[in-house]
C-alpha cells in the first residue's frame, strides 16, 4: 500500500472508525474471508497478541461491543465478565454449547448464529453416509481403485434403502430435513425429539430405545447438551440390532463411542456413517480397518457456497447490531 | 409308489416354460426357487438333440419362453417351430434380445423385469452425485489414511441444493432419480426419445443442449445404436467445468476415452460411474483422481432386489397360467 493509500485509509478510519470486533481464535470464515470481513470490521485478535487472554481482555476492555466465535472456541463466563460494554456474541456455529448462555442472558449480552445455514449441507451429507454404508459406494470405490475388480471378480453387495424403518433422532431443523430427503427413497420415517412436532406426521417415540427398537437406521441429528450426551449408549445399539446402521450427523459425543466401536467390531450392528468424533480429529483405529464403516472428516463449515452466505450473514448480524436493528439470526434467550 | 408315480405325472402335465441357456439370475438365487404347481422348466440346453429337433419335440406342450439379456435371441424362426407359446418373460429390464414386432404378430404377451431395479438405480445414482459433490469417498480415504489429525480439514465440496439437474433418459429409473433430487431442492430437466406429455420438468431436444443448461448430467437411459457414444467431448464441453457426470446406464453411452480426457483436463469437475465400456477393465487415469468415484457394475443390485424379481418372475408365469393380468407386461398388446 503506497502512502497516499495509507493516509486515506487513516483519514477515513478517523471520521468513520470501524467497530471493534473481539476475536479469541479465528474462525473458518474469517481464515478463508478475512478480507471482506475486514472491511467493514477492525478485529482484536486475541490469539495474535503476545499477550495472556485475561491481559489482552483487561487492555481491551471498554472498546469491546461484540465477539466473533466459532463451534470450538469456548466463550467462557470469565471472558464475558471481563468485558463490561459486551453487547453481542456472534458465533459461525449452529451449536452453542460452547458459550455461557447463561451468563449472557444475566448480562443481557445477544447471541447470533449459524441459525438453520447448514441444515440442508449436513441432511445432504447425513443421507450421503446412509447410501454410501448400506450400497457400499466408498467400499466400493476401494475395491476397484485397488485394482480387485479386474482381478478378484464381482463385489458383494449392498442392501436396499427402499422400504427401511429410519429413526430420526432430534427432529429440528436438520432431522427434519434429514425426513424429507428420505421420503421419496421410500424409506418410513420415525422420531424421537424432546417433545412431539404436532406439524409432522411421522410417528413419535417418547425415548431413543425404544426408536432405536423399532427401527432399522438410526440418524443422530441433534444437539450436544446434558440429557443427550452419551444417550446412544450399548442398550440402544443393542436395541437397534445386527441389521441396524448408525448415522451421526450431531455431535461426537452424543454416542458412547467406545462402545459403539465395539459393537461395530463384534458385528452387534451392521455399520456406521460418522461426520464426527468424540475427540476430533483423532478417529478410533478399530474404525480405520473396517469396510462397514465411513468415515468423514467434520468441518465446520460444508460446502463453499454454504461458506459465502455464512460470510454475509456474520456481517450481515454485525452490522445490524451496530446500527441497532434486529440481528438476522438471534438465539432465543429467554427459555 | 404309486403315488409318486402321480405326482411325477401331474407334474409331467403341467405346461412347460422354455430355457434356452442357463440364466445367470436363476442360478444365482437357485432353481428351487422358482419352483410352481402352475408350470415346469424345460432345459434346451441340458438335451443331447439340436436345438431344432429339441424345440419342434417339445412344441406341444411349450406355453412359455423364460429369457435374459445376453440370452439366445428370441426370434420369428424360433417362435415359428413354438406356436403354442402365448407369453415371453424376461428377468432383465432389456428386452433387445426378444423379436417384439412378431411376439406383436403372433399375440404373444411379453414380461420384463418393470420397474423392480428402478429404485436400487436410482438411489445408487443419488448416492454417487453425493459423494462426487460432498467428497464422501475421497475424505474417508483422507481419513483412513491418518490425514485429518496430521493434515487438517480436507477442502470443502459443494452444495446439491440449486443444482440443475439433467436427466438423460427419462424412463422409470431417470423418474426416480429426478423425485430424489428434487427433495434435495435440485433442479429437474431432461432428454428423451420424445417429450412425456405429463411431465412439467423442462424437456430439451438434443443432450448438448441440456448439457449447456446442467450443472450435473445424470445418465439414465438404455444402450441402443442412437445412444451409443452419445455422450462425447462436445457434450462434455457444453456441460462445463463445474459439471459433473453420473452413469448408471451402460458404460458405451459415454465415449469413454474422450471423458476420460476431459477429466484428465479438468474441462468437467467430476464423475461417478457406476458402468463402463470394458468392465471389468477401468481407465487407469481415473483411478488416482480424487473428483471421480468408480463402482463395480452394482447399482441395479441388491439381494432383496433378487427376490423381488423372483417374486416377479414367478408371478407374471403363474398369473398366464391362470388367465389372469400379467404383473409387469411390456407393450399394448
Amino acid at each position: 500500500m503506497d502512502c497516499n493509500g495509507y493516509r486515506q485509509e487513516n483519514h477515513d478510519q478517523n471520521l468513520f472508525p470501524k467497530p471493534k470486533v473481539l476475536v479469541l481464535e479465528p474462525p473458518p470464515v474469517f481464515i478463508y474471508h478475512e478480507d471482506k470481513l475486514s472491511q467493514k470490521f477492525h478485529f482484536l485478535k486475541a490469539w495474535d497478541s503476545p499477550l495472556p487472554l485475561d491481559q489482552f481482555l483487561t487492555t481491551h476492555a471498554h472498546s469491546v461491543q461484540a465477539i466473533l466465535s466459532h463451534g470450538s472456541c469456548p466463550v467462557t463466563t470469565n471472558t464475558i465478565r471481563l468485558l463490561p460494554s459486551l453487547g453481542l456474541i456472534v458465533t459461525t456455529s449452529a451449536g452453542l454449547d460452547q458459550i455461557d448462555l447463561q451468563e449472557c442472558r444475566r448480562r443481557g449480552v445477544s447471541v447470533a448464529y449459524a441459525g438453520s445455514l447448514f441444515s440442508a449441507d449436513v441432511a445432504d451429507i447425513a443421507v450421503g453416509l446412509l447410501i454410501d454404508a448400506l450400497r457400499k459406494i466408498s467400499a466400493g470405490n476401494r475395491y476397484v481403485t485397488q485394482g480387485l475388480w479386474a482381478n478378484n471378480g464381482d463385489f458383494s453387495l449392498g442392501s436396499k434403502l427402499g422400504g427401511r424403518k429410519v429413526g430420526i433422532v432430534g427432529l429440528g431443523s436438520i432431522g427434519l430435513e434429514v425426513g424429507k430427503r428420505l421420503e421419496p427413497f421410500g424409506c418410513n420415517i420415525l422420531y424421537c425429539s424432546r417433545n412431539k412436532k404436532s406439524s409432522v406426521s411421522y410417528p413419535y417415540y417418547s425415548n431413543v430405545c425404544e426408536l432405536a427398537a423399532n427401527c432399522e437406521v438410526l440418524i443422530i441429528c441433534c444437539e450436544l447438551n446434558e440429557q443427550t450426551r452419551h444417550v446412544i449408549n450399548k442398550e440402544v445399539l443393542l436395541a437397534l440390532g445386527k441389521k441396524g446402521l448408525i448415522i451421526n450427523v450431531g455431535r461426537g459425543a452424543i454416542i458412547d463411542e467406545q462402545e459403539m466401536v465395539r459393537c461395530l467390531m463384534q458385528g452387534e450392528i451392521a455399520g456406521a456413517g460418522l461426520d464426527v468424533f468424540e475427540n476430533e480429529p483423532h478417529v478410533p483405529s478399530e474404525l480405520i480397518s473396517l469396510d462397514n464403516v465411513v468415515l468423514s472428516p467434520h468441518r465446520a463449515v460444508h460446502t463453499e457456497e454454504t461458506l459465502m452466505a455464512l460470510v454475509d450473514l456474520v456481517i450481515g448480524n454485525l452490522e445490524a447490531f451496530f446500527s441497532n436493528k434486529p440481528l438476522l439470526s438471534p438465539v432465543l434467550l429467554d427459555k | 409308489m404309486a403315488e409318486s408315480t402321480d405326482c411325477h405325472k401331474a407334474q409331467q402335465d403341467f405346461p412347460k416354460v422354455l430355457i434356452l441357456k442357463p440364466i445367470p439370475f436363476i442360478n444365482l438365487v437357485g432353481e428351487q426357487y422358482f419352483a410352481s404347481n402352475k408350470f415346469t422348466f424345460v432345459e434346451a440346453y441340458d438335451s443331447s438333440l439340436p436345438l431344432h429337433q429339441f424345440l419342434s419335440t417339445h412344441s406341444p406342450s411349450i406355453k412359455a419362453i423364460l429369457s435374459s439379456v445376453g440370452a439366445p435371441p428370441i426370434t420369428s424362426d424360433i417362435l415359428h417351430l413354438l406356436p403354442e407359446v402365448g407369453l415371453v418373460v424376461t428377468t432383465s429390464v432389456g428386452l433387445n434380445q426378444v423379436d417384439l414386432l412378431e411376439c406383436r404378430r403372433r399375440g404373444i404377451k411379453v414380461a420384463n423385469a418393470g420397474s423392480i431395479f428402478s429404485d436400487d438405480v436410482a438411489d445408487f445414482a443419488v448416492g454417487l452425485l453425493i459423494d462426487v459433490l460432498r467428497k464422501v469417498s475421497a475424505s474417508d480415504g483422507y481419513v483412513r489414511k491418518g490425514l485429518w489429525a496430521t493434515k487438517g480439514d480436507y477442502p470443502l465440496g459443494s452444495k446439491l441444493g440449486g443444482k440443475r439437474i439433467g436427466i438423460v433418459g427419462l424412463g422409470n429409473i431417470g423418474f426416480a432419480v429426478a423425485k430424489r433430487l428434487e427433495a434435495f431442492r435440485c433442479s429437474i430437466s431432461y432428454n428423451s426419445r420424445k417429450r412425456k406429455p405429463h411431465v412439467s420438468y423442462p424437456f430439451y431436444e438434443s443432450v448438448c443442449e441440456l448439457a449447456a443448461n446442467c450443472d450435473v448430467l445424470v445418465i439414465c437411459c438404455e444402450l441402443t445404436d442412437h445412444t451409443h457414444h452419445m455422450i462425447n467431448k462436445e457434450v462434455l464441453s457444453a456441460l462445463g467445468k463445474e459439471g459433473v457426470i453420473v452413469n448408471i446406464g451402460r458404460g458405451a453411452i459415454i465415449n469413454e476415452k474422450e471423458m476420460v480426457q476431459c477429466l484428465v483436463q479438468g474441462e468437467i469437475a467430476g464423475a461417478g460411474l457406476d458402468v463402463f465400456e470394458n468392465e471389468p477393465d477401468v481407465p487407469l487415469e481415473l483411478f488416482a483422481m480424487d473428483n471421480v468415484v468408480l463402482s463395480p457394475h452394482v447399482a441395479v443390485f441388491t439381494p432383496e432386489s433378487f427376490l423381488d424379481l423372483r417374486d416377479l418372475v414367478v408371478g407374471n408365469l403363474e398369473a398366464f397360467f391362470s388367465n389372469k393380468p400379467l404383473l409387469s407386461k411390456f407393450g399394448d398388446w
